[in-house]
């Protein structure tokens, strides 16, 4: 099928591109690692009842938090990329050739999937290196859920990217959508600590489903309500805004 | 045979609730093998309506096709067969990613028209030693220079040897030596490789050197139509300027507009300026004239109107004044980073004087 070679030429391209400049890559990574050393040996010290885990496993609340932290960022801020192809005129050049235009798309959405995926791998060794203990059923549940986030914030952060057209308009629009949202998931520290207002805000952001149930996992539970929330959550964000990002890369005007 | 027929195409643009007709009712024929050069001023639509050609813009009215597809029913069948070379100056540039090597960006290319890799690799090979771009493949495109980059992009919508290519503003930004290197090129593609070759320009020169005819839009209407050299030949005579003996000069100016193929003369101490038809055929006449007379001719000129009186003439305005962008959208987006060095690049106009 057309649509499918043409999203992996797009995607052969953009992998080479990053591999060689890796430097993104590797700075996205930075940021969790960091964490992960520096914040997270602080959580072992609380009181294994306030993170919602048993005793001695801090890890298992903090390194979902850090995943879908590496997702939130790693996929929102992509469309920078494609305001530079943009202005290059690369984009341009590429909807003049029979290729598919959802391909445009679809292609660099691949290649930070694949991204991801490796910076999850390295995230995942490094938290079972500081004393994670995890099944392997847990860790590949929260690579899908991962993979759904990545595939939609990927989607509409190259849609935004291609609307606006300018990183000025684009890095302060991103910024204001995606720090509250991340505040309001309970990477660093569980939701329920706070006052009820702010667990009651705090129940808008889709990322909060999905951490919850990413916890679920990790203290393998893999059947109740949490679970079936946190996949309904993660499949339908992905759902609208690949269906979003397919509309702008599909207008015959761009 | 044509091979781009287009009728009655418009586009109207609304941003802010303010409408512009950017383009309103374009009749356009090329016929099979022709350079075809597209002129106007700033915001004249000629842009717009090479986006409308290439599918990049759908049209509000009209239509169009182009080699040989219906360009609203099968966009995808006219970007399968035509060429295309953005404009390298302005919002966006020429098409090239800075961080990829000249090969890569020729093989990408060729993959995206769905070439297999054997028939891409030898179309790169070709393509690089046809644009002097040999021994470069394994350059990274922002180290080539202007010319060279330029000649990869167009290389790149060359690749699926398209039998009609676009090319948007070809020469603008480079030196003089690298865009009559480039004319060479465009030259060759039409005579090598029958392409259709159909330009946008600033430079009318280059529309003169290189154009078998000439569209000419102003506020989104073609306002002329024709050869450089008709179109030169349209809308003036030529001037032959003549230099006698001041005492002689009102003798001569009777005699010269007595004869039938002077249309206006204008004198001043020794200096004849006459407009003529068919200057060549007219200066042996003019000549015999004189000498039966017995004036003394010290000096005689025949000198072309350039395209650039022809496009005074039309529009009232000259090109070279503008900057060399014209996207209607663009305007109404914020402003941001232009490169300056377009306006800077204008050709010095002087006095292009033929013989």
């Amino acid at each position: 099928m057309s649509f499918l070679r043409d999203t992996m030429v797009i995607f052969r391209r953009q992998e080479k591109l990053a591999l060689r400049n890796p430097a993104w890559v590797i700075i996205g990574l930075t940021q969790p690692i960091l964490y992960l050393a520096l914040f997270g040996p602080l959580l072992t010290r609380l009181p294994a009842s306030s993170l919602g885990v048993p005793a001695g496993n801090a890890y298992k609340f903090f390194v979902p938090g850090l995943l879908i932290q590496l997702g939130l960022f790693g996929s929102t801020f992509v469309g920078f990329t494609i305001i530079a192809d943009w202005r290059s005129g690369v984009i341009e050049r590429f909807r003049v050739t029979p290729v598919s235009r959802l391909a445009i798309m679809a292609g660099r959405v691949l290649r930070d999937v694949v991204t991801l995926v490796v910076q999850a791998l390295v995230l995942v060794l490094a938290g079972l290196a500081f004393g994670l203990r995890a099944q392997l059923g847990a860790i590949l549940i929260s690579f899908g859920f991962i993979v759904l986030v990545a595939v939609g914030l990927a989607s509409v952060s190259y849609a935004t990217g291609l609307l606006t057209k300018s990183e000025d308009a684009f890095a302060p629009m991103v910024n204001t959508i995606v720090v509250p949202l991340m505040l309001l998931s309970g990477i660093m520290l569980p939701m329920t600590l706070g006052p009820g207002w702010l667990q009651g805000i705090a129940r808008i952001s889709p990322f909060r489903y999905i951490i919850d149930a990413m916890r679920e996992a990790f203290q393998g539970h893999y059947f109740n309500t949490i679970m079936v929330e946190g996949i309904a959550v993660a499949a339908g964000m992905a759902a609208m805004f690949l269906w979003l990002g397919s509309r702008v890369f599909l207008r015959e005007n761009a | 045979m044509a091979i781009i027929e287009a009728r009655g195409l418009a586009r109207t643009f609304t941003s802010r609730k303010r409408t512009v007709e950017a383009v309103r009712g374009v009749d356009l024929t090329v016929a099979d093998g022709e350079i075809v050069g597209f002129l106007g001023p700033n915001g004249a639509g000629k842009t717009t309506t090479l986006r409308m050609l290439t599918t990049l813009l759908k049209p509000t009215a009209g239509s169009a096709t182009v080699a040989g597809a219906d360009l609203l029913r099968d966009p995808v069948g006219v970007r399968r067969r035509i060429g295309y070379v953005p404009q390298a100056i302005g919002a966006t540039m020429g098409g090239t990613d800075p961080s990829c090597l000249v090969r890569e960006e020729l093989l990408d290319q060729a993959a995206l028209y769905h070439m297999g890799r054997d028939d891409a690799v030898r179309r790169a090979r070709l393509l690089t030693d046809q644009l002097d771009l040999t021994g470069l493949d394994q350059r990274l495109v922002k180290t080539l220079s202007g010319g060279q980059r330029r000649r990869l992009e167009i290389a790149l919508g060359l690749v699926h040897e398209p039998r009609l290519v676009f090319l948007d503003e070809p020469t603008t930004g480079l030196d003089p030596q690298a865009r009559s290197n480039l004319w060479d090129h465009i030259r060759g593609l039409r005579s090598d490789l029958g392409t259709t070759v159909f330009l946008t320009t600033h430079y009318l020169e280059e529309a003169d050197a290189l154009c078998d005819r000439v569209f000419i839009i102003d506020h989104g209407m073609i306002v002329a139509e024709g050869t450089p050299d008709a179109l030169k030949r349209r809308i003036s005579g030529d001037v032959v300027s003549l230099s006698v003996d001041a005492g002689a000069t009102a003798d001569a100016a009777a005699l010269l507009r007595a004869q039938a193929l002077v249309r206006d003369i204008s004198s001043a101490d020794g200096t004849l300026r006459l407009t003529v038809e068919h200057g060549e055929e007219a200066l042996p006449l003019l000549l015999r004239v004189l000498d039966a007379a017995g004036v003394t001719l010290h000096s005689i000129n025949l000198s072309r109107p350039t395209l650039d009186d022809v496009f005074l003439t039309l529009t009232g305005r000259s090109l070279r004044d503008d900057a060399p962008n014209d996207r209607p959208e663009d305007a109404a987006a914020p402003p941001r980073e232009r490169r300056s060095a377009a306006q800077e690049d204008a050709v010095p106009a002087g006095t292009a004087t033929k013989e």
